[in-house]
């Protein structure tokens, strides 16, 4: 069988199908490499021959250059803050300050098992982020554990199973509650700690359905999920309400804190009827999204559940000292008691919380609010321009983001996704679409605070011919279908 | 701006709070400027002691090796750092094929059909695997062996309180036997102790059984041992941290995952696979997506959403910059470095190497007592060592009753380490002999 091979230009390398950039397999050389490390001849004679590789060990050879080249070809075609603006709905893509990469280098040569006297810098740094964090959310107690908001959303779950089962009442509560404009994780992580998910439908406001939702109340609930600002921009017009009504029968209000680039300054969740709150600090704080990750979702809470809390906690003594209350070196360390245990086999994405931290600092109080505040007249001044051209799904007052419907472009030719296309066209990238699934042909646009006002005002859109697009991004429309119905998951080495 | 909104304040925007919860004080500190924030951050690290600060034993699931100086320069460059999840594939392509390239290595180097693009990190990728097995069998009964990391395993039981599992944990000699019923069995190879584990007769006995074999693995020990895929291995866990990502005191990290294509549909997080665009080019997207939490809902195989998506990109940057004989030579030198160092502290009077049979780049050593008093053996000495500012980890409560150290190498080991080590438990040892003969 012939190969058809495609020659890229830049590179005179072959490839087996037309392609941006080949493959780290396809410009392997055999006997090629860099000499990054070498030695240690000696420890083959160390492995019993039982357990020694067989295996073919079918790494590319490659020299140090190649290497810098293909990443370096491969970024070039990614889009990023760094490159534009980035109006993705209910992801905060703020700018991310240089300042918070280069100090977070300070704390890369730290092993997570040092004794607690060597990390004395570190673990100040965390319990200083877990008061900051307590009160901007007006919450008590903090765990810096969870990976990401999902990971917080189960590990606050799993904290509300422990809460009931502590008061006898584990066996009947088995349900939670989850809006019908919640993001796909609150039902996942409900289902991960073994709970059935009542879904409840939003009202014509935008809001959660007050009725529904007590309708669906009853003491076999657990708790609920709720966005606030909630995935439309929409701030919960009867919070207190809805939270006093899960109050009543028992249950817990759990708070995603997704949207709360909305709230820093403006209102604390722990003032608004919330048990708990996650915050993203891949969006509220700054911290790069990092292509997919990592993040850190760090979960502050009311007392009555602090006890639940993932251990270790980061403890203060009478002289200043920071230590590991389950591995103290100074004296019997705790056990668990009713904490759920670990989420993770450390205390956290210390890199990432470093960021947020120096964010935080750097801000200050009245800089948090301003970013708020900024983030919030951004959206409104972007709606405000695109009103005349889409209809707007539940047309109020905006937090930081807001959710269009394509839906007359729709019947003109122009779908969400085409329009979402074309902004590419235009040197912009999306905004979210077709989510929340309550609105038909959803643009979900959250430009942010950091996005000057020239940028917002180019970012409106024309229906026109898009069908097309994007004629100008690296690649035309990606084939998703042939994708998953013949799954390529990996190279294949050329034979 | 105010004036297009048609506002006079952004307070106006705002009459959905609750007036009395609007604009609190928080008691937060005021800003700084960025050289102000530079030099307090200087001063906290300055706290810290670093793991090149002197001699230091600490491995596990992270380790200190050698990073590529190119390895940060790509992985960390903007377009990677600052882009989001890629839905976007037409302006992701950077992100989409180096995940590829991530999943493809990772593929190589377990010899496993398919890996996904990351999880969080080892523990936690390891309690997902769990979750993989226990929907695929319909069994609610995990099997894992004392000898995987405590904190792994600490963090499975946390995990498993989610869906109600029952979580039983045998030495690793026993877990062959306890396969009855078990959606799986956990081992580690090299476990926690560094010691060489028959994991091929586990698989089978898993198999056997009508259960799956899940392998906690580590990247470097698989330049040199038989990979997961070779040993009848289903899912193979690890913390992928040694890939050219920085310690950081605890994350982030990697989380490897990878499994047999059989179980590809039970995979928790994103899967890069390759497609072409409308014009025929050879292009890359997220698919299978209908595992996932924004399609499925509760219905999703896992929750996950964020991953450590820049982190398996820093894996592939490192595993392109090592090569096959890079990655060898690294894994080499921890294995010679431990068995010189075990050989010579193993000579030690009171001493003894305590991993069971063979190991890896890292062992167990079992060392004299220093005095009676509530604490044991192992960590008396640690914290002696301390004193002389060598850092070894000791397994304290974590693996039963012993009480022993626990000694890593890597690349990155120096012999004025590895003499500082055997000088300081020398004389430890010795002063402690003459305050009992002086007795």
């Amino acid at each position: 069988m012939t190969i058809r091979t495609q020659v890229i230009p830049d590179s005179g390398v072959k490839t087996a199908v037309p392609a941006l950039e080949p493959l780290l397999v396809e410009i392997h050389e055999e006997g090629r490499a860099g000499r990054h490390v070498r030695g240690g001849e000696e420890a083959d004679a160390l492995i019993p021959a039982a357990f020694r590789r067989r295996a073919p060990l079918g790494l590319p050879e490659l020299s140090e250059p190649q290497v810098v080249r293909h990443f370096t070809h491969l970024a070039q075609l990614n889009y990023a803050v760094d490159t534009g603006m980035y109006p993705l709905g209910s992801c905060t893509m703020k700018y991310n300050p240089k300042i918070n990469d280069r100090v977070a280098s300070l704390f890369a040569d730290l092993h997570p098992k040092q004794p607690q006297s060597t990390v004395q810098g570190a673990l100040t740094l965390l319990a200083e982020l877990e008061r900051m964090l307590a009160k901007l959310t007006g919450m008590d107690a903090v765990t810096l554990q969870p990976a990401a908001g999902a990971q917080a959303e189960f590990t606050a779950i799993l904290m509300f199973k422990a809460y009931h089962q502590k008061r006898g009442e584990g066996a009947k509560r088995h349900r939670v509650i989850v809006p019908d404009t919640a993001h796909g994780t609150n039902p996942a992580s409900a289902a991960m700690c073994g709970f059935q998910v009542t879904t409840v439908k939003s009202d014509a406001h935008g809001n959660i359905d007050l009725a529904s939702l007590k309708a669906a109340l009853g003491d076999d609930v657990v708790g609920l999920m709720l966005t606030n600002p909630n995935t439309l921009g929409l701030f919960e017009e009867r919070l207190r309400e809805v939270c006093d009504a899960v109050h009543a029968v028992g249950g817990l209000v759990y708070g995603d804190g997704a949207n709360m680039n909305a709230l820093l300054g403006v209102a604390r969740p722990g003032d608004l009827g919330f048990d708990c709150i996650h915050i993203n600090v891949h969006k509220t704080f700054s911290t790069p999204h990092g292509a997919g990750g990592p993040g850190a979702g760090p979960l502050c809470v009311k007392e009555p559940l602090r006890a639940f809390l993932p251990k270790p906690w980061i403890v203060r003594d009478e002289q200043g000292r920071y230590h590991l209350d389950t591995a103290r070196d100074d004296q019997p360390p705790a056990g668990l008691g009713d904490s759920i245990g670990r989420v993770r086999t450390f205390l956290g994405n210390f890199g990432v919380l470093v960021r947020a931290y120096t964010y935080m600092r750097t801000l200050g109080e009245e800089g948090l609010a301003e970013a708020s505040n900024d983030a919030i007249l951004a959206a409104n001044y972007l709606l405000a321009q695109l009103r005349e051209h889409f209809d707007v799904a539940f047309d109020r007052a905006c937090m930081h983001e807001f959710v269009l419907s394509a839906s007359r472009q729709k019947k003109q030719g122009a779908s969400a996704l085409d329009i979402a296309k074309a902004l590419i066209d235009e040197g912009f990238h999306p905004p979210t679409v077709y989510f929340p699934l309550v609105v038909p042909e959803a643009l979900m646009i959250e430009p942010t605070e950091t996005e000057p006002r020239e940028i917002a005002e180019r970012a409106k859109t024309d229906p026109a011919s898009v069908k097309a697009a994007p004629k100008h991004a690296p690649l035309a429309r990606l084939d998703e279908v042939t994708a998953a119905r013949n799954p390529k998951l990996k190279w294949q080495r050329p034979t | 701006m105010l004036e297009r909104v048609g506002i006079k304040s952004v307070d106006d925007l705002l009459t959905a709070i609750p007036k009395d919860a609007l604009r609190p004080k928080l008691g937060l500190p005021v800003g700084m400027s960025e050289l102000e924030i530079q030099t307090h951050l200087e001063s906290l690290a300055a706290k810290n002691r670093t793991a090149g600060a002197g001699p230091f034993f600490l491995g596990g699931p992270v380790q200190r090796r050698y990073i590529p100086a190119a390895v940060p320069v790509l992985a960390l460059r903007g377009e990677f750092l600052t882009a989001y999840t890629p839905y976007q594939p037409e302006v992701s392509q950077g992100t989409l094929q180096s995940i590829f390239e991530y999943q493809s290595l990772i593929s190589e180097l377990l010899a496993m059909d398919v890996a996904n693009s990351s999880m969080y990190e080892g523990g936690s990728a390891v309690a997902e695997a769990a979750f993989m097995a226990v929907r695929t069998t319909g069994r609610k009964k995990v099997v894992m062996a004392s000898e995987v990391y405590f904190e792994f395993r600490r963090t499975v039981r946390t995990y498993a309180k989610g869906p109600d599992l029952e979580i039983v944990e045998v030495p690793t000699r026993d877990l062959a036997p306890a396969a009855d019923g078990a959606a799986c069995l956990i081992v580690q190879h090299p476990d926690a102790f560094g010691g060489l584990v028959d994991v091929r007769a586990i698989a089978d006995a898993a198999h056997a059984a009508g259960g799956l074999c899940i392998q906690v693995t580590e990247p470097h020990a698989n330049a040199l041992l038989e990979p997961p895929g070779a040993l009848g291995v289903d899912i193979a866990v690890g913390e992928g941290q040694p890939l050219g990502i920085a310690m950081s005191f605890g994350g982030p990290y990697l989380g490897i995952l990878a499994c047999r294509m059989a179980l590809v549909r039970q995979m928790p997080g994103r899967i890069v696979g390759e497609t072409h665009d409308a014009r025929g080019m050879r292009g890359f997207v997220n698919t299978l997506q209908t595992r996932e939490q924004h399609i499925r809902r509760e219905k999703a195989t896992s929750n996950i959403c964020t991953n450590e998506a820049i982190a398996a990109i820093t894996a592939a940057v490192y595993l392109g910059l090592m090569g096959p004989e890079g990655l060898r030579a690294a894994a080499r030198l921890g294995v010679a470095k431990a068995h010189a160092l075990a050989h010579r502290l193993g000579a030690l009077p009171g001493c003894s190497v305590s991993t069971d049979g063979d190991f890896f780049d890292r062992f167990a050593l079992r060392v004299p007592r220093l005095a009676p008093g509530r604490e044991g053996s192992g960590y008396a000495l640690r914290n002696a060592l301390l004193v002389d500012n060598v850092i070894v980890e000791a397994t304290a409560a974590h693996y039963g009753d012993r009480d022993d150290l626990i000694i890593q190498c890597t690349e990155m080991t120096t012999d004025a380490e590895m003499d500082a080590l055997v000088a300081a438990i020398e004389s430890i040892a010795a002063s402690v002999r003459e305050t009992v003969t002086a007795r």
